[in-house]
């Protein structure tokens, strides 16, 4: 129970520390755990728990007989830095986080409403939870991979995924890396080293990254020349409840991967309340259980988050890697998706309580005002240039061809078997003998494509 | 499929404004589905004519399946999802030992199956789990073990794989392993919605019942109505095998008919004739038998043949002997199914149809096939992969052209 006395957080197993650096050397742990007990210790060395002490006072551990694990912040809800010597990023960097943060919200706000209008089918807004992707991307390098869940659009921001990448993935076009097969929101890019998303289940990311990060450290084992990366893997708090999370943070402790879990904690999964998800102290408390450096951070301190992110880089490189947890806590302002409505479940009064108190956005504001470097005109010039571009890329993201009808069969294998090859020419012969019956127009090539 | 044009992008540009109040008063989906207007067979469902629901009380009761107080009893027009929910309702009211549980079940679902039950039955009885789909089945295989009736809920069918193990491993095995100790998990239920909407792409459109019907031991169901969900699920609750109970979620509000009132069971592992003819058989189940029903109606007005629909109903295990009778009688036969062609339902049915002899000699023509193409399901091209009535309709013709 070492892991959870308050100030012992960020202790590691000295077993995991001594072999960490020998991935090579799978029989290292073996010799360590078949120790025997020194004559006179006041602990036994079981192999399952080394450093426990005997006692004989009989009680059992609850998590309320701990404090809670703090939330760290650097910038309270007004915009005022908490710790004089806290060193900030560059007035650049600040104010590209903040346009990135307006922007995701600004693209919400639009496709929220397109999705009202009929104009795509569905849509998931990050109202609440933007400062947590912003601030995180911000602190990773541009060789880092990061496995994305669905509501992370802060992230491909950050990360330069354009207004027209966005638009064409949601509208499915032609343009549309995911040639037109996936539900909007499912957004990815290989250039931008994004594997994701993982809608079906939003837990399935969470082991493949650790072993991504595995894949990433031994490449570097073998050519020092690859830049130390990690990965970064986001998921909610209802996905720690599927065994895909326990999972991961297990083997990705006993494989001392370089990866970064960023647990987004906004309190609700769809209608479900952290109170009906778990019981512990978050989902924080569990890293410590796993043997992982963990933090818990306030989602709404870009700051905060930046920081957090750019020190748990560190340590996930440092020794040969390991894991490192964050919780970062937010309240889900938006509604689940656009096939939710809250207000089911949940008070109306309060998601405007949460709104008006604090959100990621106004309090790097108040931050940037205060400073002196931002205004009501500069905010006006943004958000007005930001809205048009994003416009601009959905006017045309809409007006552009979908993907050839033959990308509904390929890339179900490297090359098209024998038998999509027949069922699309059994398509291609009874679109040909009833043509009244489908409109092929909308398609880039027509029917052509089905004859290629 | 060309953009709304009546909304502008300067809506859009107000929209994008700051404003306290959401925008609800255009509430639709975008429907990747629409059918071009010089459509003559593929059409959407019209399911206030459809000859497959009961629109009038007097046919609901008609029902020879139903037993006779039933058919004395009342009706009441439910759509699916609200016949689903009155089957819930009546068996928590029977059986104390009814559990319902799964994600967001507690408010009522996320295609409001559930709603008002927690109220009227207690958060003991009706409550949301962790997001832990293997969490939830093992949980209700334990409960079964145990006596209670749990009808757990996988919010989608694409959502089952992490319990996979539970279901084939555990639920499909208890029975079988236990051997003369006798004791099972009959008490178990999963609900899942299921199937296409037209909108759901790779993970909100599955069918995998064939992956369970693989798997002896699990009871596989799949209604295609209200009247067929409310029978069938209470049936399942009280069966004493695990069932798969799959609800295809297009129908949870497009398919209305008026419902007996009262608790009612229909046969599980039973087919049923939908509509009698002498030249073919068509055999589905689920949302294409509204498809089916529509190219038949239009290939015996063209064709001048006479075509008899079977609905499956249960899809494992199946009912071979109205299959094999109805076959032998027409001498042809297709299968109809939504999800993909390969190791389907169809091959199956096909296969026990060619390896009878005596309907095997009957044959006049090769058992066919319409099911989706050998792929995952892709969101713009939604459909050209769930069969529709062009490829019913040209399928019935190279039968009985054969």
């Amino acid at each position: 129970m070492n892991f959870l006395r308050p100030g012992a957080r960020f202790l590691r197993v000295q077993l995991v520390t001594t072999t960490r650096c020998s991935v090579l050397q799978t029989g290292s742990r073996r010799r360590a755990s078949s120790l025997s007990q020194k004559p006179g210790a006041a602990g036994v060395r079981f192999p399952g728990a080394v450093d426990s002490k005997f006692t004989n006072s009989l009680s059992f551990e609850h998590p309320a007989t701990y404090p809670a694990i703090p939330t760290y912040q650097a910038m309270g809800p007004d915009g005022d830095i908490i710790d004089s010597s806290f060193e900030i990023a560059s007035e650049e960097i600040v104010l590209k986080m903040y346009e990135n943060m307006v922007a995701v919200s600004i693209m919400d706000l639009i496709m929220f409403d397109a999705q009202r209008q009929g104009r795509l089918s569905f849509y998931m807004t990050s109202q609440g939870e933007e400062g947590t992707c912003v601030g995180s991307a911000s602190a990773l390098q541009k060789d880092d991979v990061i496995f994305s869940q669905y509501r992370e659009a802060g992230v491909f921001m950050q990360r330069g995924y354009t207004f027209t990448d966005f638009m064409s993935q949601l509208f499915a076009n032609n343009l549309d890396a995911g040639r037109g097969r996936n539900m909007p929101v499912h957004y990815g890019s290989a250039a931008l080293k994004i594997v994701g998303p993982f809608l079906p289940l939003p837990s399935t990311q969470i082991p493949q990254a650790a072993g991504a990060a595995y894949a990433l450290k031994m490449q570097r084992l073998t050519n020092p020349n690859i830049p130390a990366r990690v990965v970064a893997c986001y998921f909610g708090e209802g996905a720690a409840s599927e065994g895909d999370f326990h999972a991961a943070l297990n083997i990705a402790a006993t494989r001392s991967c370089p990866v970064i879990f960023i647990c987004r904690n906004n309190g609700y999964a769809i209608s479900t309340p952290t109170l009906e998800q778990y019981r512990g102290d978050g989902i924080a408390s569990r890293g410590t259980g796993y043997g992982i450096d963990t933090i818990r951070v306030d989602g709404n301190d870009i700051f905060a988050v930046r920081e957090v992110t750019k020190r748990a880089r560190e340590l996930a490189l440092k020794d040969g890697g390991r894991p490192v947890l964050i919780e970062a806590m937010s309240y889900r302002i938006s509604h689940h998706s656009t096939s939710d409505d809250s207000f089911a479940y949940r008070a109306r009064v309060e998601v405007e309580d949460w709104k008006r108190r604090d959100n990621p956005i106004t309090r790097l504001r108040k931050y940037l005002e205060k400073k002196g470097i931002w205004n009501e005109e500069k905010e006006k010039e943004a958000r007005g240039r930001i809205r048009k571009e994003c416009l601009k890329a959905f006017a045309e993201a809409e007006k552009e061809k979908k993907p050839p009808l033959r990308s509904m069969f390929e890339d179900m294998y490297e090359e098209l078997t024998p038998d999509l090859k027949a069922q699309m020419t059994e398509l291609r012969d009874i679109i040909k003998k009833y043509p009244d019956e489908y409109d092929v127009s909308e398609f880039e090539g027509g029917i052509d494509s089905l004859s290629r | 499929m060309k953009a709304t044009t009546r909304f502008g992008i300067r809506s859009l540009l107000a929209a994008a404004l700051p404003r306290t109040k959401a925008p609800y008063s255009i509430i639709q989906q975008r429907r990747y589905s629409t059918p071009p207007p010089s459509a003559k067979l593929n059409l959407p469902t019209d399911f206030s004519t459809t000859p497959l629901l009961a629109h009038s009380s007097q046919s609901a009761l008609q029902n020879p399946e139903l037993p006779q107080e039933i058919r004395n009893g009342t009706t009441k027009r439910m759509n699916l999802f609200q016949s689903i929910n009155d089957a819930l309702a009546l068996a928590l009211a029977e059986d104390e030992s009814v559990l319902l549980f799964g994600e967001d079940v507690a408010f009522g679902g996320v295609f409001r199956c559930s709603m008002n039950l927690a109220e009227n039955y207690g958060a003991e009885r009706v409550f949301n789990t962790p997001l832990s789909e293997q969490g939830i089945i093992g949980f209700a295989i334990g409960a079964a073990a145990e006596g209670m009736k749990a009808v757990a809920e996988i919010q989608f069918a694409d959502y089952v794989y992490p319990a996979f193990d539970q279901l084939v491993n555990e639920a499909a095995k208890f029975r079988y392993r236990d051997g003369s100790e006798g004791r099972h998990v009959g008490g178990l239920t999963v609900r899942m919605p299921c199937g296409g909407v037209g909108h759901g792409a790779l993970y909100h459109s599955q069918s995998p019942e064939s992956l369970f019907t693989h798997i002896p031991g699990l009871r596989v169901i799949m209604p295609r109505s209200p009247i067929q969900a409310k029978g069938l699920l209470l049936a399942a609750i009280a069966s004493n095998d695990p069932c798969v109970f799959m609800e295809p979620k297009a129908l949870y509000r497009a398919a209305v008919e008026q419902v007996p009132t009262a608790a009612y069971t229909l046969p599980l592992s039973k087919a049923e004739v939908l509509k009698e003819g002498k030249d073919l058989t068509i055999i589905s189940y689920g949302h294409p038998l509204y498809t089916c029903s529509a190219a038949i109606a239009k290939a015996e007005k063209d064709l001048g043949v006479s075509i008899e629909l079977i609905d499956l109903r249960t899809v494992y295990p199946w009912d071979k002997e109205t299959v094999l009778a109805s076959v032998r009688k027409t001498g042809r036969c297709m299968v109809v199914h939504e999800s993909m062609v390969n190791a389907g339902i169809g091959a199956e049915v096909a296969a026990s149809i060619q390896e009878d002899k005596e309907t095997f000699l009957r044959l006049e023509a090769p058992v066919l096939r319409v099911a989706g193409w050998s792929i995952h399901m892709p969101l713009m091209y939604e459909r050209f992969n769930i069969p529709d009535v062009a490829r019913v309709y040209d399928m019935i013709k190279n039968a009985v052209e054969y």
